[in-house]
This record gives C-alpha cells, sequence and structure tokens, in this order.
C-alpha cells in the first residue's frame, strides 16, 4: 500500500468527494497544482477546471469539475472548498444591482422608517386568527 | 328534497378542499425530508471554512478583516428569511414578531436599521409596514442556489464595508423538529471569533496569492454559505409547518364532513318519511 492522502470536496451546497488518494491535482490560481501526501500546509484559491484524483493501485483517475473555489492543504489531509456558482466580480455586482432594483420597484411608494406600531397591529391580528382557528379545533373535541 | 341536495354538493366540495389539502400534506413532507437532508450537506462546507478563517485570523493578526473587527453599532442591517408561499401556519408570523421585538429595543436605542429581504412573505410585510429594505429576493423555488443569493448577500456586506451597517443579522427559523420550528437571529458579521486554543504551535500555510485576497474571500464565502444555510433550514421548517397546517386543514374537514353527512342523512330520511305519509294518506283518501 503507497502513502495516501484524505481528500475531501465540498461544496455549500453538499459533500461531493471523501476518501483516501494517492495524489490530487487542482488547477490552482497561480498554475496547476499536484499534491501528494506530507505536502507543505497550503491554501490557495482555484480556478474554474477539473479537480483530478490519483486513487492508485491502477484504477481510473476521477474527475471532478469546480468553477473556482478554494484548496486547503495540511500534511494528511487536503479539502477543496469548491464553488458551486461561476464567480466573477462584474456577475457578483449584476447580482446585487438586480436584487437592490428589485427592492426599489417594490418599495417605491413605501415608507422608509419602519412603522412598528403598524407591524405589530399586523402581527397580533394574524396571531389572532391563528389562535381562533385554534380554539375553533380544541372546542370541537 | 331541495336542503339535502345543498348539503350535498357542500359535502362534496369539502371533499374536493380535503383531497387537496392531503396533497398538499404529503406533498410537504417529502419535500421537507429533501431539505433537511441539504441543510445536512451544507454543514461540512461551513465548519471547515470556519476552521481556515479561524486558523488564518490567529497566524496573521495584522490582516484582521474589516468582517472581524468589531465597531460601534450604530446601524444594524437584518436579512430576513421568509417562505415565497403562504399556507403554512404561523411560521412568518412568529419571526416577524421575534424581529419587531429587537427592532423596537433597537429603535429606542437610536440604532438605524436596513433590511434585505428573502422570500416573498418579508417583502410584502416590509413593504406594507414600511422599513429600509436595501434588496431583496424572491421566488427562490424549493431548491434554493447560492447563485441566488450571493446578490442580497452582496448588497449586505457592500453596505458593511462602507460603514453603512455596522452588525449583520440574520433573522431564519430554526428546524427543531417537525411540530416545533423556531425563530432565530443570528450574527452574521463580525464573525465573532474565538480564541482556538489548539493554534499555540506555529505553523502556517503557504498562500498563493496573499493571505489578505484569500482571507477576503474565503468570509465572504463564509457569510453566503451561512445565509445560504439559513434559507435551506427555513425551507425545511416551510415545509413542515406547512404539512402540519394541511394535516389540521385535512382533520377539520373531515370533521366537518362527518358533521355534514348526519345532517344529509336526517333530511334524507325525514324527506322519505314525508313521502310515505304522503302516499298512506293519499291511499287512505281514494279507498276511503
Amino acid at each position: 500500500m503507497s502513502m495516501t492522502i484524505h481528500v475531501d470536496i465540498v461544496s455549500a451546497e453538499g459533500e461531493i468527494f471523501s476518501g483516501l488518494v494517492e495524489m490530487v491535482y487542482a488547477p490552482g490560481e497561480m498554475g496547476e497544482l499536484g499534491i501528494a501526501p506530507r505536502h507543505a500546509p497550503l491554501l490557495t484559491r482555484l480556478k474554474a477546471g477539473d479537480v483530478r484524483l490519483d486513487l492508485g493501485d491502477g484504477k481510473e483517475m476521477q474527475h471532478y469539475y469546480v468553477s473556482g473555489g478554494m484548496l486547503e492543504v495540511q500534511p494528511h489531509i487536503v479539502t477543496v472548498l469548491a464553488d458551486t456558482a461561476v464567480r466573477a466580480a462584474d456577475l457578483d455586482e449584476a447580482a446585487a444591482r438586480k436584487a437592490r432594483q428589485r427592492a426599489e420597484e417594490h418599495l417605491r411608494d413605501a415608507e422608509s422608517q419602519i412603522d412598528t406600531a403598524k407591524a405589530q397591529a399586523e402581527l397580533a391580528e394574524t396571531a389572532a386568527q391563528l389562535r381562533a382557528i385554534d380554539r375553533l379545533r380544541k372546542t370541537k373535541r | 328534497m331541495a336542503g339535502a341536495k345543498e348539503v350535498r354538493t357542500q359535502i362534496a366540495s369539502i371533499k374536493n378542499t380535503q383531497k387537496i389539502t392531503s396533497a398538499m400534506e404529503m406533498v410537504a413532507a417529502s419535500k421537507m425530508r429533501r431539505a433537511q437532508d441539504r441543510q445536512a450537506a451544507t454543514e461540512p462546507y461551513t465548519r471547515k471554512m470556519l476552521h481556515v478563517i479561524h486558523h488564518l485570523a490567529h497566524a496573521h493578526p495584522e490582516y484582521e478583516s474589516a468582517f472581524m473587527r468589531k465597531r460601534e453599532v450604530k446601524n444594524i442591517g437584518y436579512i430576513v428569511v421568509s417562505s415565497d408561499r403562504g399556507l403554512c401556519g404561523g411560521l412568518n408570523n412568529n419571526l416577524f414578531r421575534k424581529l419587531l421585538k429587537e427592532i423596537v429595543e433597537h429603535q429606542e436605542n437610536g440604532i438605524g436599521i436596513k433590511f434585505c429581504t428573502i422570500g416573498r412573505k418579508a417583502m410584502g410585510y416590509f413593504k406594507r409596514t414600511g422599513g429600509s429594505v436595501l434588496a431583496e429576493i424572491s421566488d427562490i423555488g424549493d431548491t434554493p442556489h447560492i447563485e441566488e443569493l450571493i446578490g442580497a448577500v452582496k448588497v449586505m456586506l457592500d453596505a458593511y464595508r462602507r460603514g453603512e451597517v455596522d452588525q449583520v443579522c440574520l433573522a431564519t427559523n430554526k428546524f427543531i423538529n417537525t411540530m416545533t420550528q423556531d425563530p432565530r437571529i443570528y450574527q452574521l458579521v463580525p464573525i465573532h471569533g474565538e480564541a482556538d486554543t489548539k493554534l499555540k504551535h506555529h505553523w502556517d500555510y503557504i498562500y498563493e496569492p496573499d493571505a489578505r485576497d484569500v482571507l477576503e474571500d474565503l468570509m465572504a464565502r463564509y457569510i453566503e454559505a451561512g445565509v445560504y444555510q439559513g434559507v435551506v433550514e427555513n425551507a425545511a421548517c416551510e415545509q413542515s409547518a406547512r404539512m402540519v397546517a394541511m394535516k389540521a386543514a385535512s382533520d377539520n374537514a373531515g370533521d366537518l364532513i362527518d358533521e355534514l353527512q348526519l345532517i344529509y342523512n336526517k333530511a334524507r330520511q325525514t324527506a322519505i318519511t314525508q313521502e310515505i305519509s304522503e302516499i298512506v294518506g293519499g291511499a287512505a283518501a281514494i279507498s276511503g
């Protein structure tokens, strides 16, 4: 049995791979990285590309596409924090602008200061409705 | 038999409603299970990330990120997570109530409040009651993706960077079990880092390109992941609340049908009795 290193590929939306491999290849921001067991601790951003895992024993290489993310290396464990979305500053900015616009559209005629009295009244009303339903159910039984 | 006929149509309509509510109950139950799985799936990512952030922050105190520095709180930004659709009992309502309590307290202390809403219910609420909403996201559906949340989170984080808000909180429901959901408000930014005593020994990463960039990137992703987790958890809560509400509705419909069935039977019986007595009366008149 040759030396192995534990690899976790995780994204915010789920775990993608977890297991022992002989070698990890990843698309680092500064260039392609090959990580063997006992690699020095390393932290880098990843570019979009393939993360390849060499499982050893003549098994086929496993490929996982990542659209970017982070790579953390410690001597016996490698963690790929993969992005699930394509990230770029201008794309993010566009998304932010859209979210802002939507808020403005909806609130064009609303007050900018929260009217706590009104807010409380509305909550009380809904709560009372729910309570009434509850009571109705109980008395029937 | 006019009365009986009316009751019969009423029963038929309630039966239809019951079919719908029980279908919704079952749909919610299966969606809830999936939402719970999704929620569990986010856990390793955020845990790992927080670990790295803490390590980084310790190894490089000179790169103290704005997201970790505490400052005097003059304005608070709330990211409010709600459902897109109703028929889920008091879920959103309970959250808003808890939030409002905090807001009232803050307003008394002269702290400004800004919002970023996720889900139609929160938007509708602040539209009616007023409030400064910086950004909104809705129609995220049953399978939320980080992609859809990036925009709204960025608006809040930008506001934080510019100093328009000094704290960002996330208001969402915590899934306790199918019957119970608990509204919670978490502080997202500044990230409260706990001193990790394990890091006494000195070792550090090799950074590519450099520590500061990596740290900033990690922070933003960590916060996004936190919001995503909140959204997914809220989705699980929404489904379970809906399941319970729909179960109650189906039960109620069942009770109503039973009652109406009784009324219908009585009406039918009366009509038959009346007919018989009329026939008997008629026959008696002819023979007599």
